[in-house]
C-alpha cells in the first residue's frame, strides 16, 4: 500500500523510542478542521446546507415549517431503508432487492390477513418472518456460492419483482392489493407504523422519529458493539477478519437480515398509511438507498462509513425531491440533479479521505 | 552433496535431541491435496515451548499450505496434527486460535482503514455492561493496546489513526504484539520480513527472540536463511511439498542452510522429482517420458 512507502522512510529515522518520551514525534498533531475532515458524513453535511441554503433562497414556501416537515417525511421513509443498507455497505456488500423487498414485505402482510381475514398483526408478523427470510437467502447464497452480491441480489431482486406482480395477480386479478382498512387491528397497527403527531400547528410523520431512533442505534451499535467492530472488519478487509476469528458469515447474513428488517418496517409504514399496496412498487428505489448511502460518506468497496452519513443522504434526498416541487421546476429534473449530487459526493469523499489520511 | 542425506520418501531427522516436554503443536505425515494436486505431503514438525522452529522454501514450496493448516484455514487429509498430544481438525481460524496458536500473515494481518487500537482487539474485544447494552470497552482497550505496544517497544501517539498508515514493520509488530497479549502459546509468523528493509527486519527479528523468551513457541516461516538462523533453534526445509532437511540449530550450519535454499540441492530434488514422477500412471502423463528420459535405464522406470 502506498501509505505504507509514504511513512516508511519517517519510521527508519526516527529515534529508537527513547523510554521517558511519552511521543514518538511523528504524529505531529492534526488541526480540529483536519479531524473534522477525517469524520466520514462531514462532506455530506457541507452538501446538505448548501442545497438547503438553495431552496431556502429559490422556493419561498421551503421556507415553511409544513415544507420542513413533508422534507423530513419524505427524508425519513427512504432513510429508514438507507440505515441497514448503509451498513451491509460497509461491511462490503450490495443489496439490489432492498427496494422490491419492501413491497414484497407489505404485499405478504396485506394479502394474508386480507385472504385468511385474520387480524392484521398476524400479516405484519409473517411479512416479518418472509422480509428476515429474503435477507437471510440473500446472505446465505452470498457466502455459499462466493458470488459477487451485486449479481446474487440482483438474482433476488428480479425474482421478488416477479413475484410480487405474479403472486398479487393469482388472489387480487388485480395488480394491488386489497384494501385492508376494515381489518381487526388494522387502527392499532397504524398507529404504530403510520400515525402522525404535531408540534404546534403542523404535523409530523411518526416515520421520522422512528428514523432519527434506528439512526442512532445503528451509531451505537456501528462504532460501541462487537458487532460494529465486525462490520468494518468484513467490509475493510474479509481475509484478515476471517484470520483473526471474527465471524465473517455470521456478520454477513445478520447484515442482509438487517436490510430485510428495514424493508419490512417501511413496507408496514407505507400499507398502513396508504391501506393497498401497489404490486410494482419499490423498483429503482434500492439505487435511491446506495446514493443516500454513498452522499453519506460510506465507502462503496466497504470498511469505511457512518450512520449518521446516510441520514445526511436521505435529508438531502428529501430536500433535492421536494424543493424541486416548492421551486415549482418541472419534477423530471429530480433525477438529474440527483445524479449530479451523487457525483459531486462521491468527488468530495475521494478528496476528504485522501486529505484525511494523508499528512 | 545433499543426496545421502535426504531419503526420497520422507526426510533424515538429524534432530536427535530427545525432548522432555511434548510439542505443543506436532506434525505427523500431514499432507493436502487440494484436489488432485498434492500440495504437502509427508511433513514432520514439532513445535515446543521456548523454542522457534523455522520453516524454509522457496516460492511454491508448500509453506503457505502449512501455515494455513495449523492455523486452521484449511484442513489437512493426510497425517496427523497434534496440539498438546491429541489429534485435532481446527474448522475454523477461531478454533486454532482458542487452541492458542495465534498466527501472524504478511499481508492480511490487519484491517488498513480500522484504527491500531480496533485492529488490536479485533475479535476478540473487550466489553463491559449487560447483553442489551453490552459495548465495546474502548477506554480500556486504548490503554491496554497502549501498554502492550509499548512492552515490544513501540510507540504511537495516535492509536486512532487508521493502522494502513502504519509502515510494514510496525503493522507486523502490532500483529505480534495482539498475538502476544492474546495468550498465544504458538506464534505462527508468515514471512515476516519479506516486504521489509533491513532495520525493520531488526525490528521484527528481536520481538520473535522476545516472544521466545516469553515462552512461545514460535513457527518462523521465511525464505531467507540468514534472518532464520538469527533466532531458530530448529529448521526445516521444504521444497515440492515435502520436506528436506530438519535438523536442530547444533546439527546445520548457516552455509549449509543457504545452500538447501540457494538450490544447492538442485540435484536431490531432481532426483527427488524424478522417483515421484515414476510413481504417477505414465500414459496420462506425457511429459513424463521426457521427464524419465535420462534414466530410462533403471528397471522401476519400466513398471507402470
Amino acid at each position: 500500500m502506498s501509505m505504507s512507502q509514504t511513512t516508511a522512510p519517517a519510521a527508519s529515522s526516527s529515534p529508537p523510542a527513547p523510554p521517558a518520551t511519552q511521543k514518538d514525534g511523528r504524529t505531529s498533531q492534526r488541526s480540529l478542521g483536519r479531524r473534522l475532515l477525517a469524520r466520514p458524513e462531514v462532506g455530506a453535511l457541507i452538501a446538505a446546507i448548501g442545497v438547503y441554503l438553495f431552496f431556502f433562497a429559490v422556493a419561498p414556501s421551503f421556507r415553511e415549517t409544513s415544507a420542513l416537515a413533508t422534507v423530513l417525511y419524505q427524508a425519513s421513509v427512504m432513510g429508514i431503508m438507507a440505515l441497514p443498507v448503509a451498513l451491509l455497505m460497509i461491511g462490503g456488500e450490495f443489496d439490489l432487492s432492498a427496494g422490491v423487498a419492501v413491497t414484497t414485505s407489505a404485499l405478504t402482510a396485506a394479502i394474508l390477513s386480507f385472504q385468511l381475514s385474520m387480524n392484521v398483526w398476524t400479516g405484519v408478523i409473517v411479512a416479518l418472518v418472509v422480509s428476515l427470510a429474503v435477507g437471510a437467502f440473500n446472505g446465505w447464497l452470498l457466502i455459499k456460492t462466493g458470488l459477487p452480491s451485486f449479481l446474487v441480489t440482483l438474482g433476488s431482486f428480479l425474482i421478488l419483482q416477479g413475484a410480487n406482480l405474479a403472486v398479487t395477480k393469482i388472489f387480487t386479478g388485480n395488480v394491488a392489493s386489497d384494501s385492508i382498512s376494515d381489518m381487526d387491528g388494522f387502527d392499532q397497527a397504524k398507529s404504530v407504523f403510520a400515525s402522525e403527531f404535531s408540534i404546534g400547528d403542523v404535523n409530523f410523520k411518526i416515520t421520522i422519529v422512528y428514523w432519527l431512533v434506528f439512526a442512532a442505534i445503528a451509531t451505537w451499535i456501528l462504532l460501541r458493539t462487537k458487532f460494529g467492530n465486525w462490520i468494518f472488519a468484513v467490509g475493510g478487509s474479509q481475509d484478515s477478519a476471517r484470520a483473526v476469528g471474527v465471524p465473517v458469515k455470521f456478520t454477513k447474513i445478520a447484515l442482509f437480515m438487517g436490510v430485510g428488517a428495514g424493508a419490512w418496517f417501511v413496507g408496514m409504514h407505507l400499507l398502513f398509511s396508504f391501506n393497498t399496496v401497489q404490486s410494482g412498487e419499490g423498483v429503482g428505489n434500492e439505487f435511491l438507498y446506495i446514493i443516500a448511502a454513498v452522499i453519506g460518506g460510506c465507502l462503496l468497496t466497504g470498511g469505511y462509513g457512518s450512520a449518521v452519513g446516510p441520514v445526511i443522504g436521505a435529508f438531502i434526498f428529501g430536500m433535492v425531491s421536494q424543493g424541486i416541487v416548492y421551486a415549482n421546476w418541472n419534477p423530471d429534473w429530480f433525477k438529474a440533479f440527483l445524479g449530479v449530487m451523487l457525483l459531486v459526493a462521491a468527488l468530495v469523499n475521494l478528496w476528504v479521505r485522501r486529505q484525511a489520511t494523508r499528512r | 552433496m545433499t543426496t545421502n542425506e535426504t531419503s526420497p520418501n520422507g526426510t533424515l531427522t538429524k534432530d536427535s535431541s530427545p525432548e522432555d516436554n511434548t510439542p505443543i503443536v506436532e506434525l505427523r505425515d500431514t499432507g493436502k491435496s487440494y484436489g488432485n494436486i498434492r500440495a504437502l505431503h509427508g511433513v514432520n514438525l514439532a513445535v515446543r515451548s521456548g523454542q522457534v522452529t523455522c520453516v524454509l522454501g522457496d516460492n511454491g514450496a508448500g509453506k503457505s499450505t502449512l501455515i494455513k493448516i495449523i492455523s486452521g484455514l484449511h484442513q489437512h487429509t493426510e497425517g496427523e496434527l497434534l496440539v498438546d498430544g491429541s489429534p485435532v481438525h481446527f474448522g475454523t481460524p477461531r478454533e486454532a486460535l482458542d487452541a492458542g496458536i495465534a498466527t501472524v500473515y504478511q499481508d492480511l494481518a490487519t484491517v488498513p482503514l480500522m484504527p491500531v487500537w480496533r485492529n488490536f482487539f479485533l475479535g476478540s474485544e473487550m466489553t463491559k455492561g449487560p447483553w442489551p447494552v453490552r459495548r465495546l470497552d474502548i477506554e480500556k482497550m486504548k490503554q491496554t493496546a497502549d501498554a502492550e505496544l509499548r512492552n515490544m517497544g513501540i510507540v504511537l501517539d495516535d492509536l486512532d489513526q487508521p493502522i494502513g498508515t502504519l509502515s510494514g514493520g510496525q503493522r507486523q509488530s502490532v500483529a505480534i504484539a495482539r498475538a502476544v497479549y492474546f495468550g498465544a502459546r504458538v506464534l505462527i509468523l508468515d514471512e515476516p520480513t519479506a516486504a521489509l528493509g533491513v532495520k525493520q527486519s531488526g525490528v521484527v527479528l528481536k520481538y520473535i527472540a522476545a516472544a521466545r523468551d516469553k515462552g512461545l513457541g514460535v513457527i518462523f516461516i521465511t525464505h531467507n536463511p540468514h534472518h532464520a538462523y538469527m533466532v531458530g533453534d530448529h529448521f526445516s526445509v521444504l521444497r515440492l511439498g515435502t520436506m528436506e532437511l530438519s535438523a536442530a540449530r547444533s546439527e546445520v550450519s548457516l552455509e549449509e542452510l543457504t545452500n538447501h535454499m540457494a538450490g544447492g540441492a538442485e540435484l536431490a530434488a531432481l532426483k527427488h522429482e524424478l522417483a515421484q514422477v515414476r510413481g504417477v500412471d505414465v500414459e496420462e502423463l506425457p511429459e513424463a517420458e521426457d521427464l524419465q528420459a535420462p534414466v530410462a535405464t533403471t528397471p522401476e522406470g519400466t513398471k507402470p
